[in-house]
């Protein structure tokens, strides 16, 4: 006689060690297996696009360093360039240079905390993120050099940036580089060449590449399902054509490779970094611009690529010194529409894994 | 570089295809007919040298007289997009057709808009506010929004 089941309701969080924020799963089990995953959100749902709207456009800077709140540096240039393109400022070399340095240094810092907080969820608790977090800790030490914060930036600005570097931070950052790769070796050799890892993490919650482009998904869960779609590349912004990297993809789309994907583009962004610096022109690094920024009437749309993905800001002006409509092209969020197809199948200890892959952070999910 | 498409150029295809869905175009978008922008986007989703695969981004605004939804297309294989603008300028009851059956990316998007614009997206399966809480009064991003203070 077979065994009659009945489905049984989980909820996952909103307040949970796994959910990174404050996030929130229902699922549906049949056994360990999940039949049905909905994901919940809002718990920091702030409102800062109704916010913007009330602040003029410089005041809004600081609002995009809580949105990713692991890579400012990374919003605050989606940001500038969105109001720049609307308001048709021009950016200085040198700035252009230290805003590629900076976004690239922001990368490995978010693909750090991503790896380091993905092993933690597999099982190798709090050990392996504390050698990212060894690393993370020295380009926040450079970020602190250049404008004085850790975490919530505010260091961009329409034309340019706040200030100049210090002379010390070009050093500082040689150092850094050169010992980088290094760094990345070792990650990789304690993490790939961990057998347990391997287990729990290859084949699982596995993306195709159709569903990947339609669903939206975008930065590196988009490439580890085998697109080779990267904005630097294929609609490049500030001075990313002069550099030159490579676009690494994965082939499974499963959570090994979105791991893979990410060990990979850090190794690129060192590779950016090194050549931006051979490069860096002196010279100013802001630009005059009215501190009561009027842009003419119109609507603007940029985008780069973010550590999580395609992050665009869509400004409509009405010709007053404040946004009539800003919105944010949040890949945290729309990374997550896949999230129950991936889930669905597996069961309750892949969920974990599944959902840790993805890289989100909820600053930007709910806004 | 991706190619931003000339609302000018598509509109003459599509209004053969699709006589008097073209309200306005403009060199950066196109404004369409909320009645017929299920088949337009199909066709724009599967037409050999179009092939718009990839739904970028949406974004709502309250033009106060009316809403506009502004679709960003791309097409990740000939790395070319589009801007598709809808508008409805009925206050009271706004809606436009939910295009989660063409492009599953529109479906948290769609959610957005409906909670913080309050426009319906008929076809969605599952539209409900996805940041505030459900008894929330209002859609705060209106512009006539008050928040009761």
């Amino acid at each position: 006689m077979a065994l009659r089941t009945e489905p049984f309701v989980i909820n996952f969080g909103p307040l949970h060690p796994s959910t990174h924020g404050v996030f929130r799963l229902r699922a549906t089990l049949d056994g360990e297996v999940v039949t049905e995953l909905e994901p919940v959100f809002g718990y920091l749902h702030r409102g800062i696009e109704k916010l913007a709207e009330g602040y003029t456009y410089k005041q809004s800077i600081c609002l995009t360093d809580r949105l990713d709140y692991v890579a400012a540096m990374s919003n605050n240039l989606a940001y500038v360039l969105a109001v720049e393109k609307l308001a048709g400022i021009a950016v200085p070399e040198r700035a252009e240079y230290l805003r590629v340095i900076l976004a690239e240094l922001q990368r490995i810092v978010s693909h750090l905390v991503a790896v380091g907080a993905f092993v933690n969820d597999c099982g190798a608790f709090q050990t392996p993120i504390l050698y990212m977090f060894r690393e993370r800790e020295k380009i926040l030490d450079l970020f602190e050099m250049a404008c004085g914060q850790r975490l919530t930036y505010n260091y961009m600005r329409f034309g340019g940036l706040s200030q100049d570097v210090p002379e010390e931070f070009i050093p500082a950052l040689r150092k850094f580089v050169d010992q980088m790769p290094g760094y990345i070796d070792e990650y990789d050799q304690l993490i790939a060449g961990n057998e347990i890892f391997l287990a729990r993490a290859r084949g699982v919650g596995i993306l195709s590449r159709e569903m990947a482009i339609n669903n939206s998904a975008s930065g590196p869960v988009l490439r580890a399902s085998g697109v080779a779609w990267d904005i630097r590349k294929a609609d490049p912004y500030s001075i990313y054509p002069r550099f030159e990297f490579d676009i690494p993809t994965g082939t499974a789309g499963d959570c090994y490779d979105r791991y893979w994907v990410r060990i990979k583009e850090m190794r690129q962004s060192v590779r950016i970094i090194k050549q931006a610096m051979e490069q860096l022109p002196q010279g100013p690094v802001t630009t005059r611009v009215s501190l009561n920024l009027k842009p003419p009437a119109g609507e603007a749309y940029a985008h780069v690529e973010a550590p999580k993905g395609d992050l665009g800001f869509y400004l409509v002006s009405d010709g007053t010194d404040k946004p009539y409509r800003w919105h944010v092209r949040a890949p945290s969020l729309l990374n997550l529409t896949a999230l129950r197809d991936m889930c669905i199948g597996w069961k309750v200890a892949d969920v974990i894994i599944i959902f840790g892959s993805i890289d989100i952070t909820m600053g930007e999910v709910d806004r | 570089m991706t190619l931003a498409l000339s609302g000018e150029d598509l509109a003459p295809i599509l209004s053969g295809r699709f006589p008097g869905s073209i309200i306005k175009a403009t060199k950066d978008s196109l404004l369409v007919k909320s009645e017929g922008l299920l088949n337009l986007a199909a066709f724009l989703q599967t037409e050999a040298g179009l092939e718009f695969d990839y739904l970028s981004n949406m974004t709502g605004v309250d033009y106060r007289e009316y809403f506009e939804v502004v679709y960003q297309l791309t097409s990740l294989k000939h790395n070319h997009s589009l801007i598709v603008k809808v508008q409805n300028h009925d206050r009271s009851n706004p809606v436009l057709p939910s295009l989660v059956c063409l492009w599953c990316g529109a479906n948290f998007q769609e959610r957005e808009i409906y909670d913080l614009l309050g426009i319906k997206f008929e076809g969605h399966a599952d539209l409900k506010r996805i940041f505030l809480w459900e008894g929330f009064q209002g859609h705060p991003l209106r512009k006539d929004f008050t928040d009761g203070a």
